[in-house]
């Protein structure tokens, strides 16, 4: 009931948020036709703002959009105006999607094995060389690594290719430059979850009954030490999911991460909105998600 | 311990006695004092050209010369002060916002908790980075001529770092908020918690001094994630275009010139290693001093 509650909020929760990135990226100086090439004329800018309606208020232009976005139009792009902001997600997000994913699955992969070892390990020299290798990995710009990997894994060693988007060969290297700093991140999580999980008196009940270590780490300290993870794991998997400006560039990849920060500094209206919309109904899914699991992995966490 | 002491005494006892932290802790305080008095004794000035750039170290140069013929480790010395600066204010607006909202949220719970929630899931799903470029550029243009107005044109040359600390710190607290928000809400329904409300505490003082200490570690684990994260972050605007620009350096702003100067035929290895080699080696520390004060104050600790 509560979560049914929570899911019908989301609406009125996107309307906001679309409201606020609309008028915000109108807020910022400049607009949409500054950056062409010939500077245009003033009768050319006016006729340009008549014909995307942005010589009206705003609230009518927001009407306007919800118009178009009760059926599932996002409107022209502002910036490349031969183009729909739908065409250019169709066309970016599933490269941006798999990419994502591939980048969690190696950022959990590793994070939550090197969390728990250096958790179980405190103090001694697993701890130790764990430890070094996420901290090493949450202080290092992906803008670093992926120069990197490219230099040694495509020049050097030439073992993959150094960009494009074609055969799963290529996803490689630009998924460990994405999910390499989250692995740091979630293991660092992992490893304080999984000290204060031991700490519980459950465990120590468990211990004293006789159950093996394993299990006494696996079944019950494992259950409440990953919920640190699960919160971090929600908003971090939408933001993967809808790309990264950095590896796309880097690796010239054609996804969506590229348009999210170039049509902010374009002003290229449309396109934020529709960017944000995306991003903000996979956050908010997700969270809803995170908050589900909570309930399920701690019986002790109650909703009202 | 036999000896009366107050809980912070206590800690700080523990914490003397993690190798480690300590030696962090005076590294981080030797960078601090170096940082200050560098100015003192710099052979060049930050703006000062050199007779070549892209010059190997040497006996000149100690770091070499960069992208622009200024000397690298003139750059990188005054680097740091932004870079921890960035870090610092980001991290102390993350921590005191975020940490007040989540544990209000978590306690309180129900309509509060969902009221507070949403607010920070409305401002979590705008994208940063662009909440941070149109902040910065909304800022750049309207306050900065009424700073300019207001203390002269020298201001004017650190608005645009002074709008960096505003736009990190207004994204970098949400975060922190939902960690401490998730833990509260297991700790509250804890008997310790009954136990203490039923002696008769009220909601400030069951939060302070039975809820927060048991979230310290968590928090003090993401506040020292949060500094490096802030100072990554700030490396990326700079890459963007929208950080720091040069005369003035971050280590995030260097590391940036540096890898976009990345190229099979020639290595200009210098660019990267230093300016990377000073800020992993200060976030390393900033970590181990973490990880020590959270093993010091945790209050399970014997």
């Amino acid at each position: 009931m509560y979560f049914l509650k929570r899911a019908l909020f989301l609406i009125p929760l996107l309307l906001v948020i679309t409201f606020m990135a609309f008028a915000l990226v109108r807020l910022a100086p400049g607009g949409p036709f500054d950056n062409e090439r010939k500077p245009a004329s003033p009768e050319i800018e006016r006729n340009l703002k008549a014909k995307y309606h942005l010589d009206e208020p705003v609230w009518k232009q927001y009407l306007r959009y919800l118009g178009d976005l009760s059926h599932g139009d996002l409107g022209p792009s502002l910036k490349y105006r031969n183009h729909t902001v739908n065409d250019i997600i169709r066309q970016g997000l599933p490269v941006s999607l798999t990419l994502g994913l591939l980048a969690f699955l190696i950022a959990q992969g590793i994070g939550i094995p090197l969390g728990f070892i250096t958790a179980v390990g405190r103090g001694r020299w697993p701890d130790y060389a764990g430890s070094f290798f996420a901290i090493l990995a949450i202080c290092i710009p992906g803008f670093v690594v992926g120069p990197l990997l490219i230099m040694f894994f495509s020049i050097r060693w030439q073992i993959f290719p150094p960009a494009q988007w074609e055969t799963p060969w290529h996803a490689i290297l630009p998924s460990f430059a994405l999910g390499l700093f989250f692995a740091g991140r979630i293991s660092r999580l992992m490893r304080e979850g999984m000290t204060q999980a031991l700490q519980e008196g459950f465990i120590v009940t468990a211990r004293a009954k006789g159950m093996s270590e394993t299990r006494v780490l696996v079944r019950h300290a494992f259950r409440i030490a990953v919920l640190p993870v699960v919160s971090y794991s929600g908003p971090l998997l939408a933001d993967l999911l809808t790309g990264s400006f950095v590896v796309e560039n880097i690796f010239n990849i054609p996804g969506i991460g590229v348009f999210m920060v170039n049509s902010s500094l374009n002003r290229d209206y449309t396109m934020v909105v529709g960017l944000v919309l995306l991003y903000a109904t996979l956050l908010l899914v997700m969270n809803l998600l995170v908050d589900i699991s909570y309930g399920l992995l701690d019986a002790r966490v109650k909703y009202e | 311990m036999s000896r009366n002491l107050t809980p912070n005494q206590r800690a700080w006892e523990r914490f003397k006695r993690n190798r480690p932290a300590v030696f962090s802790l005076i590294f981080i305080a030797a960078l601090l004092v170096g940082i200050l008095i560098w100015p003192m004794f710099a052979p060049y000035k930050p703006d000062q050209m050199a007779a070549t750039q892209f010059q190997p170290p040497d006996g000149k140069h100690w770091f070499g010369t960069d992208v622009h013929g200024f000397d690298l480790m003139t750059r990188v010395m005054f680097g740091a002060r932004i870079s921890l600066m960035v870090g610092l204010v980001g991290a102390t607006v993350a921590l005191v916002i975020g940490v007040t909202w989540g544990a209000v949220a978590g306690y309180l719970g129900g309509r509060f908790d969902s009221w507070m929630m949403r607010v920070v899931d409305i401002l979590y799903a705008l994208p940063a980075i662009v909440f941070v470029i149109v902040l910065i550029t909304v800022l750049d243009t309207h306050v900065k001529q009424w700073i300019v107005d207001q203390f002269g044109s020298s201001a004017g040359r650190y608005t645009r770092t002074a709008f960096l600390f505003v736009g990190l710190g207004a994204v970098s607290w949400l975060t922190m908020a939902r960690i401490v928000r998730g833990q509260v809400l297991t700790l509250r329904g804890r008997q310790f918690v009954d136990a203490s409300r039923a002696l008769g505490a009220n909601n400030s003082r069951i939060i302070l001094h039975h809820i927060l200490p048991n979230v310290l570690g968590v928090i003090i684990t993401y506040v020292t994630m949060t500094v490096p994260a802030i100072i990554l972050y700030e490396s990326f605007l700079s890459y963007l275009g929208l950080g720091i620009q040069p005369p003035m350096a971050s280590w995030g702003s260097l590391i940036a010139e540096g890898a976009s100067q990345l190229n099979p035929i020639r290595v200009y290895w210098w660019l990267l290693v230093f300016p990377a080699t000073a800020l992993v080696s200060t976030l390393l520390a900033l970590n181990f001093v973490g990880d020590g004060l959270r093993d010091a104050f945790d209050p399970r600790a014997g």
